[in-house]
This record gives C-alpha cells, structure tokens and sequence, in this order.
C-alpha cells in the first residue's frame, strides 16, 4: 500500500523570556527542564512507532516558543528519531523557527548539516523602538546579519514574520519595516496584525483606556494592511493565504497542510493533530504531559472520528484562508455529495455581498471578504442535521 | 368543622403601601391563630407564586380561614383576603375589599402614610368597611409611632390612639391585633335560607377540577350539587365541591353559608365564564338583583410580544392562553410585525402587570421575548367621523386622515417631603403633567396632585421620581379619562427602511428629543456590519434626526498557530450564535435587545 503523506509538527514551548503579547504555551526554563521535556518527547515520537509503515513525512516545522535556544544536538535527537519511525522524503520541507538573537554560525551550521532546510524568523519589526516595546531580545541589526550569515551558509529558504498595529507604530514606520525587510530578499513573509489575546499583560495594558489610544486607529490598521498586499505584490510576493506572502513556489508546505485538509501530527506540549479523519490535541499542563506521552499513540487509536458535519465546515473555513480557495469537485471527491447541495445558498448570497467569487470550480474570497473573513467564514458552519 | 354562628365570623383583608409589612402580618396572623404549626410556616404564606415572594408583592388576591380563641373565651372564623397593593391591580383590591366587612391598614412606624396608604384606605372607605389601623415596625429605631397615630388622625380622620403598635417581624403585640380584629371589624350579616347571592371575587384554573371560584356568600347558602348560574355570563353549572381555605390548600366542606368565605367548583371549562366581580346565583331559585361590581377590566397598557426564536409562536400562545385562565385582565390577540415576524399584541393593567407577565412567560414558561416598547390606548378621530381605538403605533392612519388625536390621562398623587417638592414639580412639568394643586400633611410632607398623561409614566415615571426625591416619594394614581394632544408617529429607519416595530407615537412637543436619543441608543445597540448603515427617526416624510452605523472594516482572525484550530472554530461558533439573536430586516441584522432600547431612553 502506498504511504501517506504526513507533516510533522514539533513543539518547543520555551523562550529566552515571554514576550507581554504572546499566549502560546512557552516560558523561560531551567537546562534541567528542557532536557526532562526533550526527554519526554523522544518518547512520545516513540510511541508512534506503528505510524511508520502508513506515512511518509514530508515537511517537518520545529514551532514554540524558541526552538533555536535548544542546543542543536537535542534538536539532532529529534531529528533522529523521527527518521528512526518514519521515512522521511527526500526533498522534506525541514523548518525551524529562530529568533534573531538566539542564531549563531555554530547552530547555523548545525542545522545545515541536520537537512534543515527552512529558517522562519521572527523579525516583528525593524524599527528598534517598536522592538522595545515588544520586549523582543533583538535589535534589528541582528537581522540583516543573520540572514546574511543563513545565505552564506546555503539557506535558500528564509521566511520573516512582521507585526503590524503595534502600539505607538505609524504607517510610515511600518512601510519602512516592510522595505527593508524586502531589501533581505527572504522567500516567504508572514505579515500578522497584533491582537490583544485575553491573559497577556498587552491586553490589559492596551485594551482599554490611555493604553489604547497609542494603538494605531482602525484607519491606519487597515491602511497597513492594505500596503502590505500592493507593496509586497511589487516586490514579487504573492499573498497565497490570508496572512503569507512569498515569491512563487516558496509557499510553506507545512504551513499549508493546515489549510488544506492535510494530515500532520503534532508532539510535545499542546500540540494539535489531524490524523486519520480525527483531530486531537495534547495536554497543555506541563505536568501531566510527561504522564501522558506514553499513552499517546493509544490516545490518538482511541479518539472518535471527526463528524462529517465538522469535516465539512473545517474544508471549508480553513480552506478558504488560502487566496487560491478551495475546488467544489474536491469538496464533492471527500464528502460524495456536490457543493452546491450544501453550501449553494450560502455561496450564492455571499457571492451577491461581493464577499466570494466562484470562477473556473473554485470558491475564493474576495478581497473584502478576506478583510471581514470571521464574517464570512461564520456562513459556512452548518447546523445539526444539514448534511 | 363546627358551625359557627355568624356572630363569630370576621371577613377582613390588610391594606398597606408596599413594603410596610402587609404579607408579614398575614403570616403572623395565620401562625398565631394556630392553622399552621411553625413548620408548616413558610415564609409568607399568602404570596404563592416565586414571584410574588420574590417582589415581595402580592399580585393575586388570595384568602385564608383560620380560628382564633380570643380573650372573651370563644372561637372566631377569621376569613384574611389578601390584596394586591400596586395600583396596576387597583380592581382586584376593590374587588377584593367588596368581600369584606372590614380592613386592617397596616402603617409603617417610620414612614408614617404613603400614597399608596392613601389610595387604599378611600378604596376601602368607598366600599365600607371598617379600619382598623395598626402601627408596624415600632421595633425600629427610627419608629415615631406618635407621630404617625396623630397622622392617620389628621390625614386620614381615623381614630387612632388606641391602635395596636405592632412588630409583625418579631412577633410583637400580635394579639392586639386579633383582638381590634374581634372587637372592632363587625360580623357578616345575610340570610342562611334566602336565595343565594354570592360575589366572585377571584378564581384559579386547576387542570383536574377545571375553574376554582373564590366567593363571599352574601345571602343564602351553597353545596354540593346545587345548580347555580353566574348573573353577568348568564353560565349555568352544577355544583360540585364547595370548601374554604386552608393555608396554601382546598379543603372541601358540606356547605357555605351567608356571611362565609370559600371555593366551590363546578367542572368549568373557562375561566370567561366566572368573571371577577359576577354574582352566582341559584339557577332555580335566583336572588331579586345581582350584587354591584362587576365592571369589565379594561388593560391600559399594550406592547407587542415576540418569540425570540419564530419557531416558538405556538408555544407563546399556549404560554399567554393558560396565564390568562389565571388573569382575566391579560388580553391578547395576534399580529405580525414585519421585523419582528408573529407574535401577539398583548394588553395590561399596568407596566408591573406588563413586566409581571413577562417574566411569567420567561420563567414558567423558558420562553425568550422581544418585547416591544409599551403604548397605551390613543382614540383616533378620524375625518371621516369614525373614533378608533389605537394600541399600536403601526395601525395609525395616514395623518391626512387624522382630525385630532386623545391620549389617556390620569389623575396622579404624589406624596412627598417638602425638601423635593421643587424636584418633583420639575418632572411632572417635564412630563407635561397639569398641576391641580398641593395639600401639607404635616409640617415636613404635603400630598401633590396632578394631571399627567399616561403615556408619560408608563415607562420609568416611578424611577425618576424615586431617583429626583431619594426615594421618598410615594405616588398613587387613577384613570381620569381623555384629553385632546398633538401627537405624532415617530417612525425609525434603519438603513432607509422602516421597522414597524420600533415606531411609538409621542408628544409632537418631545419628538425632536425622543427621536434624537433613539438614533443615539441605536446606533449603540446596533453592531457594525458589512456596510453603512444609517439610521434616521422620522414622522411621516420628514428625517429629524440620523445617525450612522459605520461599515465594519476588518473582521480577521490572523492565526491558526500550529495546526490548532480549536480556537478558531469556536470564535465562529460564537460569532454564528450571536447571529441568531439578531432579527433581520432588510439586510441589516438588528440585535433583540435594540428593540427594547427605547424603555431605557430618559433614564440616561
């Protein structure tokens, strides 16, 4: 029987220091709590053993946190590992997120020869008073510098992550981020509005009040993001999802799996997974996670299956995130029945609110629609007993 | 039971403004007579519905029959009717008062007389009976029961220097009371053998024994089997369990005779048939003329009532169709708003009764409403000669059409103290109240009488004085007929169309105001959507006043951070569900609550 191809998502959920906007699980720890996690880890891959004969992995995304403050030779294990219970393609997208600040030739050099092929950093912005405030660790210079070293070192495949409506930021501060952001020529460049999660500091410090005056004004925001589209689009990167932009064939594989229905598994603390027709998700108590990593491949044989009401709504919304959309023949492939039996009337009303295009089989947003996308994709869960 | 003479009979109810201890003393009163023991004795025996116990209002009238040994060494019936003390409920406390021989009024030991007070004791007066006043609360340390006997003497001109002075919350001289009730409050007169005459003077609908009338026999007697006929209805049954009233229970006897208060039942079907206020009557041998006080009750207030969710229109009617088999004041007829979709105009006493009935529905019931802003009945005279009563804004004719225009007024009383008289002449003049004049009750309170239009105190009249006077301002009022006033429709717009629902018909004097704060409190209400939405208030072709909902700019939700998508299902999940709460009209989604914003625009 042919393999299936699967993504492998990996999360490190430490940090150097927790930015005050960040929500993800990840923290500042001990060496010894690191090396108990990786541990932990390695057991958990292990414990997918019998995944092996099904898949073959094809992109790998080391995510968190700051996976580039692990010393390279836990992220070797990893690595290791993952070859020991799956095979591995031969041209696997291989990314790792680093934080400018955290890179040196010797970790560069080590991923490198690990068959790291994909550096995502997290650059947020160029402008250092803005950095500041983030209480990011870098400074911009660092930037430049570490690209600049990747290059050298062969890394033909960089993606920068930028922030737009920062607090105190300007339109003008932000174009200048983008522009030299493209004078680095990266391969991809993920542009994310900031949004005040609920728990962080920065909500409380910005959500109401004197704190949310200094945020840039809904006019602004908008115009921010409305740049980010054309000047990129100038510089030859294309928006192929609501947030990512890249130069053509650069779009992130693994990244794109989430979009489109593919399968991955995620390991380590939180992770989610969508494997076999089910979606499950790991613990995101630091304790009980070294309880449970045994038990994981039986956790995930005894998860129920994903209702077809839920698979339906899930190609949908998630699909729609990508600029290309989604193909009603490949809808009607998985589920057997035709689209337009069960989203017509919501395609065509949305259509009529020039919020979706239908051209050539596929259903796209349009440009609007991508502005008010919660709006739009809200249309599309149904109810109980529709299909 | 043994037969009592009727010399030992005592058919009373208590009478109080809110919250001076009327239900209190009832508990006492039951509790010391011994119907119940103390673990029987719940909290307030007399208000049934949660509701009623929760208000601390009683919004039915009910009655009990306890026997009190008394001090001269014999046993005496006592017949305690409650009634309501809100104004809303006026007819059923005249109602009530009618079955009656006599009243305890009940006067908080601080706060000396009321409005309410007042309106009670003429009530009772007007029918009667006999007052015994009694002075609640001395236990409290701003108690100044003096002050308060020499007020009743002079306000009121009852004799009150020997009234009891009570705490119904201790326990306190209880037995003053039972003895003012033997000695002061006179036995029913009434012939045993006459034909029967008896006034119903509430009744409930029980599914296994159909409607349970609540009577005062008059004249004659009543048992089993006896065909009876109701006078007003011309309904004629058969008797087939009579009784009285135990605490909170039916308990069937043999008969009831003249001067005695009871139930009896009769398989009826519907509660139409035993109106409130009607004389039943033996069919084959009927009494000469029906007793005074039967009068149809007319609601004041109408508003229109929605199912939040359409699909539960049938269960609204059911819902409103068994409350009113309790509640013949509550009327009801269907229509449809095109906003809103089917639903009933529905017809009250008042706005508590309003507001009463719908938590009624919510509650009992777990429907969600919409519920739109309360009208009362404006006669419309027409150039074609015709006079039509209008209780929705919607129905109005074109105004070309239109002669003039009536609206209900009612003669109001407001009690005050002296420091807040400026105060509340300011409101009543704001609400173009028509002042008719002021009494001082004593040196620190006078009596303010005004005209004022009803429409102007449906809404929150009674907040605004509370709030305007501390909360020492009491008010009373009664219908006072029509008056002839420009009044105008004030239509709303939102996004160039009109919601039949949210138009309400104003003083042409106050539109430009109510119109601009609707506008304001709309586009509050009103979430931002995918385009520009103006709202406008107008009368008839004329805009007065806009306000614009902005287009909704971004709406995006950036991450899906490692394949976790758990987050993002639920945000459109909760964005789904909050959809379902807006009505549409047009295109435009108008959240429920909006509809109800117009109730809340004076109080900001």
């Amino acid at each position: 029987m042919e393999k299936r191809d699967l993504g492998i998502y990996i999360h490190i959920p430490f940090c150097v220091k927790k930015c005050d906007y960040c929500d993800f699980p990840s923290a500042a720890r001990t060496p010894q709590e690191m090396a108990w996690y990786m541990r932990n880890l390695m057991k958990e891959i292990r414990s997918y053993e019998a995944l092996g004969s099904l898949y073959r992995v094809d992109t790998i995304f080391f995510g968190g946190g700051t996976p580039s403050i692990l010393p390279p030779i836990q992220i070797m294990r990893v690595l290791m590992q993952l070859r020991e219970e799956f095979e591995v393609a031969e041209d696997a997208e291989i990314t790792i997120e680093c934080n400018p600040g955290t890179l040196t030739r010797e970790n560069l050099l080590s991923y490198r020869d690990l068959g790291i092929n994909r550096l995502s950093l997290g650059v947020q912005s160029a402008n250092d008073a803005e950095l500041k405030l983030l209480e990011r660790i870098h400074s911009w210079q660092e930037v430049p510098d570490n690209v600049r070293l990747a290059r050298k070192l062969g890394f033909k495949n960089i993606n920068l992550d930028v922030m737009s409506g920062l607090p105190h930021q300007s339109v003008k501060s932000y174009r200048d981020t983008l522009q030299r952001i493209v004078e680095l020529r990266p391969e991809h460049i993920s542009s994310y509005s900031l949004i005040l999660e609920e728990g962080t500091p920065f909500y409380d410090r910005y959500r109401t009040g004197e704190g949310q005056k200094v945020l840039p004004g809904e006019d602004a925001e908008r115009e921010m993001y409305y740049e980010t589209r054309d000047f990129l689009k100038t510089h030859g990167y294309h928006r192929y999802e609501i947030s990512n932009y890249s130069l053509e064939g650069r779009e992130c594989r693994h990244n794109s799996r989430y979009w489109t229905g593919g399968e991955y598994l995620g390991v380590g603390l939180s992770a989610a997974s969508y494997l076999d027709g089910k979606r499950f998700a790991n613990t995101s108590d630091w304790i009980s996670y070294g309880e449970e990593v045994r038990h994981a491949y039986q956790r995930y044989k005894a998860a129920p299956a994903q209702s077809r009401k839920d698979a339906m709504e899930e190609f949908m919304f998630l699909g729609l995130r990508m600029t290309c959309g989604i193909r009603t023949s490949e809808f009607c492939q998985r589920f057997g029945t035709d689209y337009y039996e069960v989203y017509g009337d919501v395609t065509e009303r949305l259509e009529g609110q020039k919020l979706l295009t239908v051209q050539n089989g596929r259903v796209r947003l349009t440009d609007y629609g991508i502005d008010v996308s919660n709006r739009v994709l809200a249309e599309f869960l149904l109810e109980e007993g529709d299909v | 039971m043994a037969d009592f003479a009727q010399s030992k009979i005592r058919n009373f109810c208590i009478i109080a403004h809110i919250d001076h201890g009327k239900s209190t003393l009832a508990d006492r009163i039951i509790e010391k007579t011994g119907l119940l023991t103390q673990r029987e004795m719940q909290e307030q025996v007399l208000d049934n519905m949660d509701l009623e116990r929760e208000r601390g209002i009683t919004i039915k009238s009910q009655a009990v029959r306890t026997i009190y040994k008394a001090k001269d060494g014999e046993e005496y019936m006592f017949n305690l009717i409650d009634t309501p003390g809100h104004v809303d409920f006026n007819y059923e406390v005249s109602r009530s008062l009618a079955a009656c021989d006599g009243a305890v009024l009940v006067v908080d030991a601080a706060q000396g007389i009321e409005a309410q007070t007042l309106a009670n004791v003429y009530l009772a007066l007007d029918h009667d009976l006999d007052v015994v006043p009694v002075i609640n609360k001395i236990d409290l340390p701003s108690a100044e029961p003096q002050r308060v006997i020499d007020e009743i003497e002079d306000v009121i001109g009852l004799e009150a220097q020997d009234a009891p002075q009570i705490s119904a919350k201790n326990g306190i001289n209880i037995e003053d009371v039972l003895e003012a009730i033997v000695e002061k409050i006179p036995a029913p007169g009434g012939d045993p053998e006459a034909p029967l005459q008896a006034l119903i003077f509430d009744s409930v609908y029980d599914s296994y024994r159909g409607v349970i009338v609540f009577c005062r026999l008059m004249e004659g007697s009543i048992r089993k089997g006896m065909p009876v006929q109701m006078m007003a209805t011309g309904a004629s049954f058969d008797v087939v369990e009579v009784g009285y009233f135990g605490a909170g229970q039916f308990i069937p006897c043999e008969e009831l005779t003249a001067g005695m208060v009871g139930y009896f039942t009769a398989s009826i079907k519907n509660v139409r048939d035993t109106r409130v206020g009607d004389t039943v009557t033996e069919k084959n041998r009927p009494c000469e003329k029906p007793l005074p006080g039967y009068k149809k009750v007319q609601p004041m207030v109408y508003c229109g009532m929605y199912p939040a969710d359409g699909a539960k229109y049938p269960d609204l009617r059911d819902a409103l169709e068994k409350l009113q088999l309790n509640d013949a004041a509550l009327q009801y007829e269907p229509e449809t708003s095109a906003a809103l979709g089917f639903g009933f105009r529905c017809g009250f006493l008042g706005l508590l009764h309003l507001e009463i009935i719908q938590e009624r529905l919510e509650r009992e019931y777990s429907l969600d409403l919409v519920t739109t802003a309360p009208s009362v009945i404006y006669k419309v005279h027409c150039t074609n000669g015709t006079v039509m009563d209008l209780t929705n804004p919607s129905n109005m004719p074109d105004p070309t059409e239109i002669e003039y225009m009536e609206e209900p007024i009612v003669k109001a009383e407001i009690m005050v103290t002296t420091e807040f008289i400026g105060a509340i002449m300011d409101l009543c003049q704001e609400r173009r109240g028509n002042y008719q004049g002021m009494e001082y009750m004593e040196d620190t309170r006078a009596l303010l009488r005004y005209e004022l239009p009803l429409n102007e105190i449906i809404y929150d009249f009674f907040d605004a004085l509370k709030s305007r006077s501390r909360g020492y301002a009491s008010f009373d009022y009664e219908m006072a007929g029509y008056m002839r006033s420009p009044l105008v429709k004030l239509d709303i717009l939102v996004n160039k169309e009109e919601v039949d629902a949210l138009s309400f018909i104003v003083f042409e004097g106050t539109a430009y105001e109510r119109g601009r704060k609707m506008c304001e409190k709309l586009k509050e209400e009103i979430p931002r959507q995918l385009f520009e939405i103006p709202i406008q208030a107008a009368i008839g072709n004329r805009i007065i006043a806009r306000e614009t909902v902005k287009a909704m700019r971004k709406d995006v939700l950036a991450k899906c951070y490692g394949g976790d998508i758990t987050r993002k299902r639920k945000l459109l999940e909760k964005q789904k569900e909050g959809k379902k709460r807006m009505r549409q009209v047009g295109s435009v989604e108008i959240p429920q609550r909006a509809f109800m914003s117009v109730l809340k625009l004076d109080s900001e």
